[in-house]
């Protein structure tokens, strides 16, 4: 029998607030502040890019000049000065790496306070890891096994020095630069991320996995992910996050496209641990992503995430069901405590026949935190025997917080079948007497409950994240007992 | 000229006609104003996203019918519930019609808004009530602006109305498109019970627009409901604007049952300010060719212990648009509510649309609130069943599509009502079938 009582949960709680809160010391170089045609132009020239990437960047970043910032979401924030935050910032480091013994020690020690341990993972995890620090790939694992099966997983900054064919191909096919205005803003500005590619018929044989940090003050994170899964190939993504706690609002605009094209199937999972702000709702990270999937036929693309971190959350992973018989999922479980606020969901787009979609969202809100789900399942004209499913549950603890529910359901198809429905509720007095009369205290009765409650989704987490977020759920709801 | 700015110009026309001395006409003044800076409502807005007007504003409306019209019983009958008694309060072009009325004072007061605006002793009514719960959006302003007659209904508390009140509103616009903007007022007292009909119909192939704001007040234990019948020319646009506040432990439902007319809007708000309040929205539309419907519906939970329960039904035929936006807010203090919402459809046609929105805002947690929305087709093998047992297919699919909206059909409590509307659906699937079976 395990030792671990309900007081080391109660000690253990205490101590995790934020665990991620440290800030390393570490020599990096960071722009001045402030964004214009020249610091794209630095961006670029940094990363010794191609000039069509240039171009592409700049392009960008005079659709985003004419952009207006979006106010339609259900938060309410200071909005960030663009003009203020340094839109690059790199680890100084030598400036080829041969082995992991030459990687600045600081940073190795950065990792195994995040529980990476690159030497480890190496040696024992089936996980190759790509971890992203301040905008910036550091360091890849894994690349020669990938390699063998004809895998690319590196930072995206190679990628477009290695495989500019590729890269060129694909890169905003699917989150085009004019999009949206963060999205326009991440094209200008990105300065790395993972790309992936898997060769027809290849089942990538272990999860591929970016580790996304934000370290200096002051910056923003801007970083780009593709993955492309040729015809019948399979591959199992992985992203986690975490910043240091601090005052200021720190602004996370990430654009994630993923290709899925005839029989690939792509499962992209995100553990999302920003650092949320102190309890007074100060600080925390601004985290506006768009993330995008198009399906060819018969392919699949399935979305799970857990959002547990951020000062606000403003993201909306979707499936374009383009080709026939492809399939999209998502699944999520958005947790806001103290000040937070969500404001997150799917989009479903069905254009091919005998498209499929199912959308599972569990929102748990406590505090004074404000957690909204907001999805769109579109069937169009040419969509035959189109298929939903949508379920959003949400839960309440207090009556500090609020749940919100904005589904829009736009059919023009007769053949289709959509099913919607949505509950909210509390947690029964009765669960929690029952788990009481059982010597099971209340905290530890909610944790099993909320877990209960967000179980749908948390199965179809890789196991390694289903710890990692079965425990992030305990922590964020630390004290929401009342 | 734009429809907006031929409103506003002819605002001061209208001031000639009315009493300008009064705090009813500082309201209008108000609200006119709030329209000359609002205009009529866009696509961009949320709350228009699904529903554009921009085909009907395009239409040179004559917003004030001059000439008194009379027009004949037997031609206009079918469009009463005439095989009972009730109180009516028919309007021709925005005039009131006394020859088809039949109003009361006895008791209850069934009169027209005209006289309530203007006589002495209804001036307490008025300035309680009078716009006090209608919103200040663009069409609610436009309306109110130019408010001046429409049905006006108190009942005193602890009375029990006898007969249905019907309200009715003929447009003749033989010659123009015309545009009416009919004002009502229902105030029910303390356990008082009324049931109201009320209906928008066009007798001209012109354009026509009429946008309505009706609002309703029950007190404490008081019982209301409404029927609107929607079943107009195709070339007739409604917008229904209704708001209804509620007292405690009174019950107000609101069916809505949309068969005709071009583009209909139906904005339809609940206010619940007490406790152990019921409200009931239910709908049943059945449309085809290029017809838009589009039902707005707010529940505003704002007491402890209430109850709502929403249930619209929706048929979609050839081109025709449906729209669901179903919005349910729960306050922080209104714990141990229930809100029930449920919407669903069938698309007949491949180039029919729905575009439905059930939305929840939750500010507490002890509540119980779900939502379903659904979009299928009918069972086949039902159908299939129904063929091989001899009933033609067209009968079969009407069948199935009576028991698809029954469950909106049988909580209407007048059986006159219930049966109008069966004949009407009946009509509108194409059969000649009582369902009654």
């Amino acid at each position: 029998m395990s030792k671990y009582t309900e007081d080391d949960l109660r000690e253990e709680l205490k101590t995790k607030e934020y665990e991620y809160g440290f800030y390393t010391e570490m020599e990096s170089e960071t722009f001045a502040k402030g964004l214009n045609e020249d610091v794209v132009r630095a961006i670029s020239k940094k990363k010794n890019e191609p000039e069509w990437m240039t171009e592409w960047r700049l392009e960008a970043f005079r659709v985003w000049s004419k952009m207006e910032e979006p106010e339609w979401a259900n938060v309410t924030y200071k909005k960030p000065e663009f003009q203020e935050i340094a839109y690059y910032s790199a680890p100084k480091q030598k400036p080829k790496l041969n082995s992991l013994d030459e990687v600045d020690p600081d940073l190795l020690a950065t990792f195994e306070k995040l529980g990476i341990s690159l030497e480890e993972q190496k040696r024992l995890a089936n996980v190759a890891v790509d971890i992203v620090i301040d905008s910036v790939s550091v360091a890849t694992t894994f690349k020669k096994t990938l390699g063998e099966k004809g895998i690319i997983f590196m930072p995206i900054s190679e990628a477009i020095q290695e495989h500019p064919e590729l890269v060129r191909k694909y890169l905003g096919t699917v989150v085009p630069t004019s999009d949206n205005f963060y999205a326009a803003l991440n094209s200008a500005v990105f300065s790395d991320g993972s790309f992936c590619y898997i060769p027809k018929g290849v089942r990538c044989p272990m999860e591929l996995s970016t580790y996304f940090r934000i370290n200096e003050g002051g910056t923003g994170q801007f970083e780009r992910t593709l993955v492309v899964a040729d015809k019948g190939s399979f591959v199992s993504y992985l992203e986690g996050c975490t910043a240091p706690s601090r005052d200021e609002n720190q602004l996370h605009a990430a654009v994630v496209e993923l290709i899925a094209l005839d029989d690939a199937e792509i499962k992209y999972s995100t553990v999302q641990n920003w650092y949320p702000g102190n309890s007074e709702g100060k600080g925390g990270v601004y985290n506006f992503v768009t993330k995008r999937g198009l399906c060819e036929t018969n392919a699949k693309i399935s979305w799970t995430q857990v959002e547990t971190g951020s000062a606000i959350t403003w993201k909306y992973p979707s499936c374009i069901l383009k080709g026939n018989n492809s399939v999209g999922e998502f699944y999520s479980i958005a947790v806001t405590n103290n000040f937070q606020q969500a404001d997150t969901g799917t989009k479903m787009i069905h254009l091919g026949k005998n498209t499929k979609s199912t959308i599972i969202s569990k929102g748990i809100s406590a505090g004074n935190s404000q957690n909204s789900y907001r999805g769109l399942v579109q069937i169009n004209s040419r969509a035959e025997n189109a298929r939903n499913f949508s379920q959003c549950d949400s839960l309440l603890m207090g009556n500090a917080c609020g749940a919100h529910t904005f589904p829009y359901i736009e059919v023009k198809n007769k053949t289709a079948q959509i099913e919607h429905e949505a509950t909210t509720s509390k947690i029964g007095e009765e669960q929690l007497f029952y788990c009481n009369q059982r010597g099971i205290d209340t905290e530890k009765a909610i944790a099993l409950i909320v877990n209960g409650f967000s179980k749908e989704v948390l199965n179809k987490l890789p196991m390694e994240f289903a710890v990692e977020a079965q425990k992030l759920l305990e922590i964020s709801l630390e004290g929401s007992v009342g | 000229m734009d429809l907006k700015e031929k409103i506003v110009s002819s605002y001061v026309a209208f001031e000639d006609g009315v009493d300008v001395n009064t705090d009813i006409h500082e309201i209008r003044t108000e609200a006119f104003q709030n329209f000359e800076k609002l205009g009529f409502p866009t696509k961009k807005l949320e709350a228009w996203k699904y529903t554009s007007l921009n085909s009907i504003l395009k239409e040179d409306y004559s917003i004030f019918p001059d000439k008194e019209k009379t027009i004949n019983l037997a031609d206009v009958k079918k469009y009463f519930i005439h095989d009972i008694d009730t109180y009516k309060v028919v309007f021709i072009d925005g005039k009131y019609s006394s020859f088809l009325s039949e109003t009361t004072h006895d008791a209850i007061d069934v009169c027209l808004m005209s006289s309530a605006l203007n006589k002495a002793k209804y001036k307490p009514v008025i300035e309680n009530y009078f716009n006090k719960v209608a919103k200040q959006d663009n069409l609610t302003s436009l309306n109110t602006a130019f408010a001046k007659e429409g049905a006006y209904i108190n009942i005193p508390k602890n009375t029990e109305v006898e007969k249905p009140i019907q309200i009715i509103n003929f447009t003749t616009g033989s010659v123009e498109a015309t545009m009416t903007q009919p004002r009502n007022l229902i105030v029910v007292g303390q356990n008082a019970h009324v049931q109201i009909i009320e209906r928008h119909q066009s007798l001209t192939s012109n354009a026509v627009l009429t946008n309505v704001v009706t609002e309703v007040f029950a007190d404490r234990d008081a019982t209301v409901d409404i029927y609107k019948i929607q079943n107009d020319h195709i070339a007739a646009s409604l917008v229904d604007n209704t708001y209804i506040e509620q007292q405690s432990k009174s019950v107000v439902s609101v069916h809505t049952f949309s068969f005709g007319g071009n583009i209909t809007r139906n904005n339809l708000n609940f206010y619940q300010k007490g406790e152990y309040i019921d409200s009931i929205l239910k709908g049943i539309t059945i449309i085809e060719g290029k017809q838009h419907v589009d039902h707005h519906t707010l529940v505003h939970h704002i007491e402890p212990n209430c109850e709502s329960h929403q249930d619209y039904k929706g048929i979609f035929d050839e081109r025709s648009t449906g729209v669901f936006n179903g919005k349910v807010i729960v306050e922080k203090e209104a714990q141990k509510t229930n809100a029930y919402q449920q919407n669903n459809n069938v698309l007949v046609s491949d180039r029919s649309t729905i575009n439905a929105k059930p939305q929840l805002e939750i500010f507490a947690d002890d509540v119980k609130c779900s939502h379903g929305c659904t979009i299928g087709q009918l069972d086949e093998q039902a159908l299939f069943y129904m063929q091989q047992r001899g009933i033609p297919q067209k009968e079969a699919r009407a069948l199935l599509m009576y028991a698809f909206a029954n469950t909106v059909l049988e909580s209407v409590k007048i059986p006159e009502v219930k049966e109008r509307i069966t004949k009407l659906i009946a009509t509108k699937l194409n059969v000649n079938i009582g369902f009654n079976l």
